[in-house]
């Protein structure tokens, strides 16, 4: 995880707060938070080689696939449901959205921009599916199956009641510049939002 | 004390190192084949080995009260230790047998053992147990028959073995003679408490009766209670001991008989739901031992074979009323009933952090029943780690060296202070 998204999410979740961290990785996020806000967390985590490293590093992990839902947690159980560059990656990304406003009172989702103008280019000009430096996989190795842009995501919260309280958008260089912050869904490569249940 | 047999019967079918977990009991893993030709003068000088162990026994003379009602004017309890206790006593690890496990988990009694201790698959210099950094501790439990007070001890009061006539001990029971070894070795409060099926279940009992002992709770392939399948299949393997005719109500010890029969039968049984389907299709099929239809009631599919081998072995090393009352003690573990049968209220009470294990293709107690404890756990706002590892040999996977299993367990104890 780039240094800027990870400040940006760790700053939006409170000191001492319950934290659920979807598709936890390493469980370098929830260290963090654990270590500099004092925060209880537990990561759910599909790969048996992620979960080696987040139980080496004392990280609360649990496996599952993120694709059978949340229906395990009880509603309210947490209060910042974190989801980062994954929602693309599953199968239901509307429903794990909804999922993640049940279970918690407040959602951070990271994603990237698929109309970014590097994958427009690439896709308007040459006719290929893009591969850039947020979307690296061949359309045939990727695994993000739901593939979307950030005007989408606003249109998607607007149809589900969601609340958008807070957006970062970084450009390639993983920076918030003025063009992204001018044109997200042209110049923002990586998107940061913070969404709650309207 | 009757001394249990320690014949180590032989193979009718099988090649040797080409079995499945629970061959006996006391039987480890499989050979490593890196660790060159199997030789018996030499397993025990393998580094990753505990090497020669000793079993001690600690005599208790207190009065322990049951949670049936009676009471046991004294026990004593077998146990093995390996790796030392540090100075600050902090770095000692409970291990907790299963059904029929015993005391013996790791390392060889003897240059000539072929096989080692149970659970030496995970125990040892550089296992995922590392004696280099923690004195282990096994105790074989009350109401087995490996040398620990049970129906095979003398009763005071009658001069005869206590036999049918053992108090019913439960888990809880085993925690509170596990918690006075504990107090005999100077241990306040153990890195770690870990064990595999009803182990398990009785290291999730400590975490709860006495949370403030617990640093570390590790549960492998456990459920929060059994389930009507689950007793339905320790009622079966008890109803085959107690209608062999040779049971005589418990009290075949004065016959100079043994229930053999129905222990082999219920031990068959036993066996069958420790395995998976996949792993007994994969060693067995449908092969058959003579390579023909026989016409008859012998052997004639290889799994046959295997299955009365087990039956026959485990009746030279285990005692029936002893298995009775295992399988009893089994069916009446439940910790949430106490809390009204909420297992979110009893969890709530575990102090430790807990790392719970299931295997993928364990029917016996399944991922969903690993999950109940680990969404409980959560719920109760505790620490706790779980992952399902992906093996091949159903329940027993859990006294196997699964490359993931012993990667996630190995990291977990890596991360335990001492």
């Amino acid at each position: 995880m780039n240094p800027i998204e990870f400040e940006r999410v760790a700053g939006w979740v409170a000191p001492g707060s319950r934290v659920l961290d979807l598709g936890c990785g390493d469980g370098a996020l929830l260290a963090h938070l654990r270590e500099a806000r004092q925060v209880h967390g537990y990561g759910l985590e599909i790969d048996i080689d992620n979960i080696v490293r987040c139980v080496a590093r004392g990280v609360n992990v649990v496996q599952a696939d993120l694709d059978q839902g949340l229906a395990a947690f009880d509603t309210d159980s947490f209060d910042t449901v974190i989801l980062l560059q994954t929602l693309q990656a599953v199968r239901f990304p509307a429903n794990l959205l909804r999922e993640m406003l049940r279970v918690g009172r407040e959602g951070v989702v990271t994603f990237p921009n698929f109309g970014h103008w590097r994958a427009r280019a690439q896709l308007g000009l040459g006719g290929r599916m893009p591969v850039t430096p947020a979307l690296p996989s061949q359309w045939f190795e990727t695994e993000n199956i739901h593939l979307f842009t950030i005007k989408d995501f606003d249109a998607l919260c607007a149809d589900e009641g969601i609340a958008v309280v807070e957006v970062a958008v970084l450009d390639s260089k993983r920076r918030a510049s003025l063009l992204s912050a001018l044109w997200p869904t042209l110049f923002g490569e990586l998107a940061v939002y913070r969404v709650r249940r309207m | 004390m009757k001394q249990v047999s320690s014949e180590q019967p032989t193979a009718a079918t099988l090649a040797p190192g080409d079995r499945l977990p629970h061959e006996d009991l006391g039987s480890g893993p499989p050979r490593d084949p890196t660790r060159g030709p199997a030789d018996p003068m030499r397993n025990h000088l393998a580094p990753d080995s505990v090497g020669l162990v000793v079993p001690h026994s600690a005599r208790f003379e207190h009065a322990l009260e049951l949670d049936c009602g009676r009471r046991l004017d004294g026990f004593e309890l077998v146990y093995e230790t390996y790796g030392e206790l540090n100075a600050a006593r902090s770095n000692a690890v409970l291990i907790c047998h299963a059904l029929s496990g015993d005391h013996h988990a790791a390392g060889y009694h003897d240059e000539d053992d072929l096989k080692p201790g149970w659970w030496d698959a995970c125990i040892g210099p550089g296992k995922a147990i590392d004696t280099r950094r923690f004195f282990v501790v096994c105790p074989n439990n009350l109401g087995s028959c490996r040398g620990s007070t049970g129906p095979l001890t003398i009763d005071p009061d009658s001069a005869e073995p206590y036999g049918p006539g053992f108090p019913i001990v439960t888990v809880r029971d085993w925690v509170r003679a596990q918690a006075a070894l504990a107090q005999r070795l100077g241990i306040a409060q153990w890195a770690a408490v870990v064990g595999g099926s009803l182990g398990g279940m009785n290291a999730m009992q400590w975490a709860i009766d006495l949370p403030e002992r617990v640093r570390h709770c590790v549960m492998i392939a456990v459920a929060p209670r059994l389930s009507a399948q689950n007793i339905a299949f320790n009622e079966v393997a008890r109803q085959a001991i107690r209608s062999d005719p040779d049971f005589h109500d418990g009290h075949y010890y004065r016959h100079g008989l043994v229930p053999r029969r129905g222990l082999m039968l219920a031990r068959m049984l036993g066996h069958i739901t420790y395995l998976s389907e996949d792993s007994m299709r994969q060693k067995f099929g449908r092969e058959l031992r003579e390579g023909r239809l026989t016409f008859d009631f012998d052997i004639n599919f290889q799994v046959e074979s295997y299955l009365r081998h087990q039956g026959t072995a485990f009746v030279d090393r285990f005692d029936a009323n002893s298995y009775l009352l295992m399988t009893k003690l089994l069916d009446y573990f439940d910790p949430a009933a106490e809390f009204g049968g909420d297992l979110v209220a009893a969890l709530r009470r575990v102090q430790a952090r807990s790392l719970v294990l299931s295997f993928s293709t364990d029917w016996r107690f399944t991922t969903e029943r690993s999950l109940e404890v680990v969404h409980a756990m959560m719920k109760a706002g505790g620490e706790v780690s779980f992952a399902e590892i992906n093996a091949a040999f159903g329940h027993d996977s859990f006294l196997m060296p699964v490359p993931d299993y012993l990667r996630v367990f190995g990291a977990y104890m890596l991360g335990i202070p001492t």
